[in-house]
């Protein structure tokens, strides 16, 4: 598949401070790509680097093949983690000249607006100034600013902040259109849930080096402990020892109602899921069977914890 | 090229828009005008006020003196004796001339007194003792017999005529002018390199507290950003003068019309008598007729030129100050410790233009109205004086390389400290942002 940015062996100090050391990854076209990592990894600096707003000390950067160029800009959309709006001016003034900084026209822009405002219902905050505006609407308008030029590359620095529950999943919906109507998506945020939600790729930064990246799906496999989550009915009160002398055996819970019993079981060296399963359908019924994948977040604290 | 004027164009808009500089605008120059005729009707009320003056001379020799005039008018009371007169003044007069009897003329000059309630203004007994000053001088004369028309016959007046050598007359009022343009022209840049200086520097703080400046500069350069702000604040600036200028010459227009057929008779009999020049001063009616006669002779033009290069160069250096100064710090308080340096060679060209604007080409003169940070003030105060033109020339070129110099120094301090929170730096942690 085609990347749509690629960044290569990108490193970018401050001083003393390393910030990203030899950081490398790629945006397949048309993806969600996460970009993870703990506070102060450096996922801000690199997010800087691809907006031009710094510059790195070496490496490069490809944007469709061609390196970062200041006409790239207008195909890049970025909303800054840390982001507001000039206070006292009016919502469409201020959307539209940030629109026109992005290399829109001015009419263009103010079409592009009037859908949008007509979108999300708001038509009436056209001339408030972002003062009179709550925080959550203000961030609408702000994501909508982001938008609105329709770039290739869109850049959300933890873009749920700030939205309640309903708003943040019109947020979502609004995300996952725009990647579907082909523009890639880089996300970077600390909420594991919608990165499990929402990211087809990840990239995981800590201490300003790349850990770990890939297709979301592949990782997990990768993750994948051969273990499963099984729940046994069985008149035996000793099940889990009979499973222990073939497997090893976790977080039992024996609540004993119905004589159902729940418990984790892991794959030695050469068994299979075959073996797993014949053996227990041989000593009980078997009333659930589900391979336990790792969650990205397990996948996150495990990479940092053993990066460190 | 095309984002730095949409920066200016909305820089420019937040600034004119906003209520108090509209207000601003239009008041200020009434304010101003509207001051000044106040003072104007308050000092003339205030000499209009008849005094009454009452006095006791015991030589009867002295009465002569005291003739009547439009301000003082004199009561004798030598008649009533002095205590009496002394009970009477106290609630009936402004005050009592008291002449004891003495018959040696040089005794007596010491021996007057004046009683008043208030102590006296020093125009009042001056006024007073000029009177007796010539009373007793004739006496004297008298005395000595002496011919007193012989006498006046020898007294001699010299008044030097000033005219420079292109020909151009020039009297005292106009160089007091002179001095009043210059120094009227030197602070109105002073106040505003702070006032607009300040408002780069807020605007800039502005965009940092309210965190769009990510958002802003993810789509142009900080540089374009710094340089659309100070742009756009001085095109708001200049408006601002300008509309200063017409409303200001539209009111000059209107005095000058209402006192015109007035202002072309006095202003014959200047030329006749020297004296009259005298006179002229102290009577502030008069004054103002010379004052819009003298006005027209000013180099208004080079004044308005100059004013334009001086406010630009002297703004965008001082404003690129201002802005890396915002960059810098998270807040208007944090900013007080840089604003000290940045202060300093103004406050000094605006004392160094005040002092020397009674010798306005002297060598200090001369070094500061070329020196780029004081230039646009102290240069500003000469010109109406007429400045030898390599030195405009001097003076304004070293004006642009600093302003570039201290542009770009601006610039690298104010694209680090835009996108640095949280912590206040000091002058060792900006010096290293020059070189990230």
């Amino acid at each position: 598949m085609k990347n749509v940015l690629e960044v290569e062996n990108v490193t970018k100090t401050y001083g003393n401070y390393t910030a990203l050391n030899k950081v490398s990854i790629a945006i397949p076209e048309g993806s969600v790509f996460g970009l993870l990592g703990p506070n102060g990894a450096g996922k801000t600096s690199l997010i800087r680097i691809i907006n031009q707003i710094t510059l790195p000390d070496s490496g490069a950067i490809y944007l469709d093949g061609k390196p970062l160029h200041q006409n790239h800009i207008q195909d890049i959309g970025y909303l800054p983690e840390e982001r507001g709006l000039y206070k006292s001016m009016k919502v469409g003034e201020q959307a539209i000249y940030l629109a026109q900084l992005k290399g829109m026209s001015k009419q263009e822009a103010k079409k592009k607006l009037i859908m949008w405002f007509d979108k999300f219902g708001i038509n009436d905050w056209w001339n408030k100034k972002i003062q009179e505006l709550s925080k959550g609407m203000a961030q609408k308008v702000q994501f909508i600013v982001t938008v609105m030029h329709e770039p290739k590359l869109l850049i959300f620095d933890e873009p749920f902040s700030g939205f309640d529950p309903v708003n943040a999943n019109l947020i979502k919906d609004e995300i996952l259109k725009l990647r579907d109507n082909g523009a890639s998506i880089i996300f970077s945020t600390h909420r594991m849930e919608s990165v499990e939600e929402m990211c087809d790729y990840i990239a995981l930064i800590n201490k300003s080096n790349k850990i770990l990246d890939g297709k979301l799906s592949d990782i997990k496999n990768q993750f994948k402990e051969n273990k499963f989550e099984v729940g046994l009915i069985s008149e035996n009160e000793n099940i889990f020892n009979v499973v222990q002398e073939k497997f090893k055996v976790t977080n039992l819970d024996s609540n004993g109602v119905n004589n159902e019993y729940r418990m984790e079981v892991t794959l030695n060296g050469e068994d299979t899921t075959k073996d797993l399963i014949k053996y227990l359908n041989s000593k009980a019924q078997i009333n659930h069977f589900t391979e336990i994948i790792p969650s990205a977040n397990d996948i996150f604290l495990k990479s940092v914890a053993n990066h460190e | 090229m095309n984002k730095l004027l949409l920066i200016i164009k909305r820089e420019f808009f937040a600034k004119v828009k906003n209520k108090s500089f509209i207000i601003l605008t239009i008041l200020s120059p009434l304010l101003v005008v509207g001051l000044g005729a106040l003072i104007f009707y308050l000092s003339e009320k205030n000499s209009e006020d008849v005094r009454k003056v009452a006095y006791v001379d015991e030589t009867s020799q002295l009465t002569p003196a005291f003739t009547n005039t439009k301000t003082i008018e004199f009561t004798n009371l030598t008649a009533i004796g002095f205590k009496q007169a002394k009970s009477i003044s106290e609630k009936d007069y402004y005050g009592l001339i008291y002449i004891p009897k003495n018959d040696s003329l040089p005794q007596l000059t010491n021996s007057i007194k004046f009683y008043s309630q208030e102590s006296p203004g020093l125009s009042f007994i001056s006024n007073i003792e000029n009177r007796l000053d010539k009373r007793i001088r004739n006496l004297k004369i008298e005395k000595l017999n002496l011919d007193v028309a012989t006498i006046k016959a020898t007294e001699t007046s010299v008044s030097i005529a000033t005219e420079n050598f292109t020909g151009e007359k020039s009297s005292k009022i106009g160089s007091m002018l002179r001095m009043a343009a210059g120094g009227g022209f030197g602070y109105l840049i002073f106040m505003f390199i702070i006032i607009y200086g300040t408002s780069v520097m807020r605007s800039v703080i502005e965009e940092k507290t309210s965190r769009i400046i990510e958002v802003i500069i993810s789509s142009v350069k900080p540089f374009q950003l710094m340089l659309g702000k100070i742009l756009g604040n001085a095109f708001a600036g200049l408006m601002q003068f300008i509309i200063w200028m017409i409303i200001g010459g539209a009111i000059l227009f209107v005095i000058t019309m209402y006192l015109g057929p007035e202002a072309t008779k006095n202003t014959n009999s200047l030329q006749m008598t020297p004296e009259v020049v005298q006179q002229v001063q102290e009577v502030s009616n008069n004054n103002l007729q010379l004052v819009l006669q003298e006005i027209k002779n000013l180099p208004i033009l080079t004044i308005f030129f100059s004013f334009l290069v001086y406010f630009f160069g002297g703004y965008l250096i001082y404003s690129s100050i201002y802005a890396a100064i915002g960059a810098a710090v998270d807040s208007e308080t944090d900013t007080q410790q840089f604003m000290m340096p940045v202060l300093m060679p103004l406050v000094i060209a605006i004392y160094i233009g005040f002092s020397i604007i009674e010798n306005p080409h002297g060598s200090v003169a001369v070094g500061f109205s070329i020196f780029p940070l004081t230039s646009p003030i102290v240069m500003l105060m000469r010109i109406p004086f007429g400045v030898p033109w390599w030195q405009i020339a001097v003076s304004m070129l070293l004006l642009i390389l600093t302003f570039i110099g201290i542009v770009w120094f601006a610039a690298k301090i104010y694209r680090v400290g835009i996108l640095m929170y949280g912590k206040k730096p000091n002058y060792k942690e900006i010096y290293r942002w020059l070189k990230y």
